[in-house]
């Protein structure tokens, strides 16, 4: 492990100027030299394997800011801050009853001692677990531009197969982030330049031939807020995810799906599908299939060949191709037997 | 009594809590890395970064530039000491900094000392080699690999076993299978990490190492440092998980104390999660044919079973469980064959039943196939086929409860409500499947030492120099100890882990319970003999009850009669303070040389087949259901039951505890386990308990562990099989065996996974 200064900012503007003055507009976010900290889980791991090195740690966690820290809920939006724990959230009674997706999506993911440290921002922008990445004498696009990619011939059994490109195949494995782009959230982050509003849709790159350039964010825009609207489809919603195992795994295949109902017709649905994309992934081709129509099990397999018409498998994760077809149709018919309040 | 705490039944000792429970769970227990040491300086390793090949160039200057870096110990700074062996107390002969040539991944290329963890850590990571690379063979299907047989190339594998005419009576066989099966890689990664503190007074070295050989690694390195096997210590108090990995002894612990000595003061290296895939032991990769033919009864005429396991360029090492897959049922004929692969890989090692896991895993899932060939319940096949002798040397069972296993565990799981069709049971969306294989491990013990000291308040210290990986083993002999001289267990201290303390074997291949009680059952014998003669002699407190049966018990010498004495009284008797006994156990038909092998560090291993008079193997039946979703195919284990005999059980909890844990690591072996090998460049790829799975919490429901009581006096004088590698052992295959129920699909490949179901 690299030495590194480690800094404490106790505003966001703090931390967005310390930000702004130790990194480079030119340098892509994630070899910037410094870096913000919040939960460390994801953070800290890359530090000690080599894979992040930055000059200088930003630590969010001494920000005053208290709406940081608050789930604050009204009748159209949830509104959680940056620093929130991902356990805390996951437990709320109330967003487990008006947006079961939410709570699921998080109450899934990692493990206790690991929800009880990471914050929702971080979260959001965990970066790849792709083995060739994590370890640094691979070639690897992502870190390392121009060096190659390890996983296109290698061993790629979880990696993606669908928004992938001829440099990079990794998923992106989080959660929680499928829920927000399927349920529109929208980002708040502050920048030199100010507060600005960014769809979740948009927060995240595809690799293209820039793998090492994942989001939209500059290296000094700190996550404040996250907004998820309150909408017709979000009592029912829920998140199903396939692993290899019970508990503490990432997702095989997963799918976020909400559903405004008319009868045992769809009005809207909301479908995203995680564990088998480079990014979030919503999957608008197959909502709008379903508009309209009787959801039974043909709709549901109907969309769900859609959503993954484009994709392409590898030597190990072809499996991914069926089975992500048949998470969401099992999510879709789960979503439209749950029993919700009218 | 609950469920960890099982009632004793005939001829089971009491659930006495582990005797170092609350240390453990206080994180008071002083694991080797734990110690306090004085003015240590961290060790960090470097490691190759590819398989085949040589160094060129070794660039070191950045490295030595970073602030608080000590000294670098690279290749040629082991010149003056002699390299590593392969065998029973080293795990390779490739000897990483006396040779520019790399035969793995990973391989050490230096070692890193420095004033703080972090500056080695950051130096080690900034050292560069060049390299002249060739093309690695990664495995069984890469070009370039070496295959030679493997008979006689261990002392563990002498032979290919056969009985009988195989080839003609597989030829005339009603019904037969041929069919192949595969293990993968799999590592240990116990949850303590490998470490090795070193540091020299004068000429006396001492080194803090978790071991499960004391003894052998003291010989072993100070063979290698060239130095008095007297002048070395090694100290392994407790140890956090060991599984055969910390049995031989690697290249790591001289070149820690050659980095010592370098620098002059004490050195702790621990080795990352990482490089520990590399730079430790791990379960070879396997491949099996096998061959089974049956009359239409059922009864098995013909056995073959060929095994074909990866090794590293260098080491013959040798999984070859024929021997007790040759052994299982009454076959007629058998063939065996073992053949080894050699690779561009590091040497594997022991691991958890190392023989059996693989062997048996494809034996019993090929019985599975046979049973569904003849439309026989699977249970009732095994039943058909029970020996009254072994089929390689026709000698005697010690004992053998399979049978019993059998119908006890059925009766537990309910398997007569299994419906015998494929697909046949269902509960909602869930396919349910039914499943079972047999467990078997052989029982042996080796030469044995102990020191037994008792006081006349009541104390009793035990000392024996074996190895408390987790087992209870320090329990189990401190328990032996309090039945024989009639105190407390609270009132017992067990001290192990010290090559100073008497001898004892590597804790490997489930010897440990049975020579270290059986070294303490004769010390206190002696120790009972002297009071007794004390009590009842001349002057003695019970004079005149000469002719009585006598006992111990609650302090005291009690006749059967009923009258006692008290030890200080005996004691006082004997004008003595303390008595104290040193016992040496030695197996039956041990060679006339195996107790100066102890003390040299080498265990000859007696028991199992190797015995004249019968042979010996503890056994288990196992029974699961899984549960495999009808339409995404994820496969899940909600009830496991099984049922073990394995002659005297010591303490109810520590065994079903040691049974419970290896029915769990055969979960995940069945469904999880695998170190993915990247065939371009022979490199493990998965390093990391993120990406190489075990089962959770939450994927364990239901488990049943059912001991069911046996005696065996023949195998050795405490009674006990041991029974710490028996409860992983068929599991892997009962999991197959439900999953074909269940869904039609035979895999024979583990581990089974979701995209074998799917496609
Ligand atoms: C073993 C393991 C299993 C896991 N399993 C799952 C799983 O099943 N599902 C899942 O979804 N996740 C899983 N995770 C990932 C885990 O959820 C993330 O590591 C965690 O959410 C990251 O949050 P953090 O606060 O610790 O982020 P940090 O590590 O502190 O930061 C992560 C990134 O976000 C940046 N960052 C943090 N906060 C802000 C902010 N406010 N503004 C701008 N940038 C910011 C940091 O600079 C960094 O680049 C797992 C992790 C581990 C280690
Ligand atoms: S898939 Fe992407 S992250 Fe993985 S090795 Fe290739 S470029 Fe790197």
């Amino acid at each position: 492990m690299r030495p590194f200064a480690y800094e404490r900012p106790t505003n966001v503007s703090a931390a967005v100027a310390a930000a702004s003055h130790f990194t480079d507009a030119r340098v892509p976010p994630t070899q910037a030299n410094a870096q913000f900290i919040a939960g460390g889980t994801n953070m800290a791991d890359y530090m000690k394997l080599g894979v992040a090195q930055p000059e200088r740690l930003l630590d969010l966690n001494g920000l005053a800011e208290p709406a940081l820290r608050q789930i604050r809920i009204s009748d159209d939006t949830i509104r959680f801050g940056a620093l929130v724990r991902m356990g805390e959230a996951a437990d709320r009674a109330e967003i487990k009853r008006r947006c079961p997706l939410l709570a699921e999506s998080l109450k899934l993911a990692a493990s206790g001692q690991i929800r009880n440290m990471a914050s929702l921002a971080g979260n959001v922008l965990q970066r790849t677990r792709c083995e060739y990445f994590r370890e640094t004498s691979w070639p690897c696009n992502k870190r390392e531009p121009g060096s190659g990619c390890a996983a296109l011939e290698g061993l790629n059994r979880q990696h993606a197969v669908l928004g992938t490109s001829d440099t990079c195949i990794a998923t992106y494995h989080g959660d929680f982030a499928q829920a927000l782009i399927a349920l529109d959230a929208v980002i708040e982050a502050e920048g030199r330049k100010g507060l600005r509003r960014i769809p979740f849709a948009k927060l995240h790159h595809l690799p293209g031939d820039t793998p090492n350039i994942e989001t939209d964010l500059a290296a000094d825009e700190v996550i404040v807020a996250i907004d998820v609207p309150i909408r017709a489809w979000s009592h029912r919603s829920r998140f199903l995810k396939i692993r290899d195992r019970e508990s503490y795994a990432f997702a095989l295949a997963s799918a976020a799906v909400a559903l405004d109902m008319d009868g045992d017709k769809v009005r809207q649905a909301r479908i995203a599908l995680g564990g088998v994309a480079t990014v979030p992934w919503r999957a608008r081709a197959a909502e709008e299939a379903l508009h309209g129509k009787v959801l039974d099990r043909d709709a549901a397999e109907a969309a769900a060949e859609i959503a993954f018409a484009e994709a392409k498998p590898r030597e190990h994760n072809a499996f991914k191709v069926p089975l992500g077809k048949r998470t969401l149709v099992r999510a879709l018919l789960e979503t439209r037997d749950m029993k919700v309040p009218s | 009594m609950n469920q960890a705490a099982p009632a004793p039944k005939e001829n089971m000792g009491n659930p006495v809590p582990r005797i170092d429970a609350r240390l453990k769970v206080t994180g008071q227990a002083g694991y080797p890395a734990d110690l306090a040491t004085a003015n240590v300086a961290y060790g960090v390793l470097a490691t190759s970064t590819i398989a085949k090949g040589s160094i060129s160039a070794l660039r070191l200057e950045r490295a030595r530039a970073v602030p608080g870096v000590l000294d670098i110990v690279s290749v040629g700074d082991m010149d003056e000491v002699d390299k590593p062996e392969f065998g029973n107390t080293g795990a390779s002969s490739i000897a990483p900094l006396h040779d520019k040539t790399i035969f793995h991944d990973g391989q050490i290329i230096a070692l890193v000392v420095a004033e703080t963890f972090e500056a080695a850590a950051e130096a080690a990571m900034l050292i560069r080699a060049d390299y002249a690379q060739e093309t690695p063979s990664a495995s069984f299907d890469s070009r370039g690999t070496r295959i030679e047989p493997a008979a006689g190339k261990s002392p563990m594998y002498k032979e290919n076993l056969k009985a009988g005419d195989f080839d003609a009576a597989y030829a005339a066989a009603a019904v037969k299978i041929d069919q192949k099966y595969s293990t993968p890689t799999q590592h240990h990664n116990p949850i303590e990490l490998f470490s090795t503190t070193a540091w020299w007074q004068g000429d006396q070295l001492t080194v803090h190492e978790p071991s499960q050989n004391v003894t052998g690694w003291k010989t072993e390195l100070a063979r290698q440092l060239k130095i008095d096997p007297a002048n070395v210590r090694i100290v392994s108090p407790y140890i956090g998980g060991a599984f055969g990995s910390k049995g031989p002894m690697t290249a790591r612990t001289a070149i820690v104390a050659v980095a010592a000595r370098r620098v002059g003061r004490p050195v702790r290296c621990v080795v990352s999660r990482l490089q520990a895939y590399d730079t430790q032991t791990y379960r070879a990769e396997t491949r099996h044919r096998i061959r089974i033919g049956a009359n239409r009864d059922g009864r098995i005429t013909a056995f073959g079973h060929e095994g074909w396991e990866v090794t590293s360029r260098l080491d013959p090492y040798v999984v070859g469980g024929t021997s007790a897959t040759s052994r299982m049922y009454n076959y007629g004929s058998v063939l065996t064959r073992v053949s080894l692969v050699h690779a561009d890989r590091n040497t594997p090692g022991y691991m958890r039943s190392p023989p059996e896991t693989p062997y048996v895993y494809a034996l019993e899932n090929a019985m599975d196939e046979m049973a569904v060939e003849l439309g026989m319940d699977p249970v009732e096949f095994r039943r058909i086929n029970e020996p009254e002798k072994e089929p390689i040397g026709g000698k005697p069972f010690s004992s053998r409860s399979l049978i019993k296993c059998y119908d006890q565990a059925a009766e537990a799981f309910g398997w007569s409500k299994r419906e015998a069709a494929v697909g046949s049971m269902r509960d909602g969306d869930w396919l349910v499947g039914m499943g079972c294989a047999t467990a078997i491990y052989p029982t042996a013990a080796a030469p044995c030492a102990a020191r037994v000291r008792l006081t006349d308040d009541g104390h009793v210290r035990v000392q024996s120099g074996s190895h408390e990986i987790g087992t209870g083993v320090r329990t189990v002999a401190g328990q032996m100890a309090a039945e024989r001289l009639g105190v407390d267990i609270d009132k017992v201290s067990v001290e192990m882990g010290d090559s100073t303390l008497p001898p004892a074997p590597v804790s490997g291949g489930s010897i440990s319970t049975a020579s270290v009680c059986s070294a303490v059952l004769k010390a206190c014998d002696a120790i009972r003999e002297k009071l007794f003669a004390a009590a009842v002699g001349e002057g003695g407190p019970l004079a005149g009850s000469g002719k009585a049966k006598l006992e111990m018990e609650k302090e005291a010498v009690v006749t059967d009669s009923g009258k006692s004495a008290r030890l200080s009284d005996v004691f006082n008797a004997m004008q003595i303070g303390a008595l104290e006994e040193y016992a040496e156990f030695a197996p039956k038909g041990s060679s006339p040389e195996a107790l100066k092998k102890l003390y040299a560090g080498q265990a000859e291993f007696h028991g199992g087949d190797q015995d004249e008079d019968s042979v010996k193997y503890a056994y288990g039946a196992e029974l699961v259901e899984v549960r495999i979703n009808s339409y995404t195919r994820e496969i899940r284990v909600p009830r496991i039951v099984g049922a073990f005999a394995a002659g005297r059980i010591m303490n109810t909890r520590t065994a079903r505890s040691q049974l419970m844990g290896g029915m769990i690591w055969g979960i995940g072996q069945a469904l999880h386990e695998a170190t993915e090998i990247d065939q371009r460049h022979a490199r493990y790829v998965n390093r990391d308990l993120q990406d190489y799975l075990v089962p959770v919490n939450a994927d364990i429901k239901q488990l049943e562990v059912i001991l069911v009581p046996e005696v065996d006096h023949a195998v050795n004088p405490a009674g006990v099989k041991g029974l710490g590698e028996l409860g992983n052992v068929g599991t892997a295959a009962a999991v197959a065996s439900a999953v074909y129920h269940a869904t039609g699909r035979r895999i024979r490949d583990l581990p089974i996974r979701i995209e074998d179901l799917i496609v």
